[in-house]
């Protein structure tokens, strides 16, 4: 079993970690009606936030994805417009099953919460204008408000290894938000006027890191 | 009456078109730009129409973007004086709520759907990595700025300090602990129902 002239040495666990081959029996969806209620289930547990559960159903239970993978399509639904989890189930459908899966994991994204939070809006019409029911709406809203307040601060840490560093993160970010919140620039005028900036800066930091060690030493 | 009509249907869809497509960071982030359309600059919606709309899809299970649903519907019932004055606020609130829908999510979700294949292909390319590391402290504040002004719609913290505190303590909870955000929906409703807040 072992020959004494070749001894593991760190270098090997590298390329076997790189090279290891994907275990052929990947749990994958089985068809695009799985896809469609696997997605389906998953948007109906997402109170709040369907990120969560996204997660575990799909990377934790099924195993569709690796958390490498998830990360990964995660960075780019969140820098795509549009809705993150929306985008997240697209692009996940498109690996499994093409442009036939992206459909079908939109649908099963959007059809059966659309219900619900129609029924409710609908359902709530007749007594809306009841002080408790005003009262509940406006004490959520409080809340929701948090939910996402509190989702941007906890996304925070993931600035820590921008390409752009600490200082820069936290003047962009200053500035959006005060663009925003204070001033109530449009958002259009915000993207350009400090999002446009900030793509050349992280570009050239880019740039430099990759080229720079050299010249730095 | 708000004096939508049929006739805004094309301008309510050029508005979800042109935000679907700044929406990064999530619909939620182009909450500021709705606000001011729908509210400020047209009056189709009220103030308290406006946040209740959000605050009801976000209660409702599945990802928030259904609040422009919402908002869709409520600006063309809103128009024909209610759900009791006939057929006619109903066509007009299934009209927007389509519209609205469909203006959002298309543009976004093609878009997404071609970026991210192109993405896949090029993602060792400078520029990718560059819009990746400069859009995250962008995305960051949008999502605190857009929690913010939904609050500051109530009133500031002098007019509403327990609804500014409600907005604070959930903050803190969503970013410190992993408590399951329905018991804040539903601490915030039954607080608001009390008349607590």
């Amino acid at each position: 079993m072992f020959s004494a002239d070749r001894m593991p040495t760190s270098e090997d666990s590298l390329v076997s970690i790189e090279t290891e081959p994907t275990p052929p029996n990947l749990p994958r969806p089985a068809s695009l009606t799985a896809l469609f209620w696997a997605i389906s289930g998953i948007a109906l547990q997402g109170f709040g936030g369907v990120l969560a559960v996204v997660q575990r159903e799909l990377v934790e239970k099924k195993q569709w994805l690796t958390t490498e993978e998830f990360v990964e399509d995660w960075a780019v639904s969140q820098i795509m417009p549009g809705p993150n989890v929306v985008n997240l189930a697209l692009i996940i459908g498109d690996r499994y099953f093409g442009w036939r899966g992206a459909l079908v994991a939109l649908a099963g994204m959007l059809t059966f919460p659309l219900f619900v939070v129609m029924a409710l809006t609908i359902g709530l019409a007749g007594i809306g204008h009841l002080p408790a029911v005003q009262g509940a709406l406006r004490g959520m809203g409080a809340v929701s408000a948090g939910l996402i307040a509190g989702t941007g601060i906890r996304l925070v840490p993931a600035l820590r290894s921008n390409a752009m560093g600490t200082l820069a993160c936290t003047l962009i970010a200053g500035l959006v938000f005060i663009a925003i919140a204070f001033l109530r620039v449009p958002l259009a005028w915000t993207l350009l006027g400090i999002g446009l900036p900030a793509f050349f800066w992280a570009l050239h930091r880019i740039r430099t890191l990759s080229t720079g060690p050299k010249e730095l030493v | 009456m708000n004096g939508f009509g049929y006739g805004n249907l094309l301008d309510l869809l050029g508005c979800f078109v042109t935000l679907s497509l700044l929406s990064v960071g999530g619909a939620i982030t182009t909450v500021p730009e709705m606000h001011r359309y729908l509210v400020a600059q047209n009056p189709w919606l009220t103030d308290s129409q406006f946040s209740a709309s959000i605050a009801l899809a976000q209660a409702a299970p599945g990802p928030n973007v259904l609040f422009v649903a919402v908002l869709g519907w409520n600006v063309g019932m809103a128009s024909g004086g209610g759900p009791a004055n006939g057929p006619l606020p109903w066509a007009l609130a299934s009209a927007a709520m389509a519209v609205s829908m469909v203006g959002i999510i298309i543009p976004s979700t093609t878009l997404t759907f071609f970026a991210a294949r192109w993405g896949q292909r090029n993602r060792e390319r400078a520029e990718v990595r560059a819009f990746k590391q400069s859009m995250a402290p962008v995305v960051i504040a949008l999502l605190v700025a857009t929690g913010w002004l939904l609050t500051a719609s109530h009133g500031n913290l002098q007019q509403a300090p327990l609804l500014w505190m409600l907005t604070i303590a959930s903050a803190l909870l969503v970013w410190k602990t992993r408590i399951h955000l329905l018991w804040l929906i539903g601490a915030g409703a039954l607080m608001g129902a009390l008349g607590l807040v």
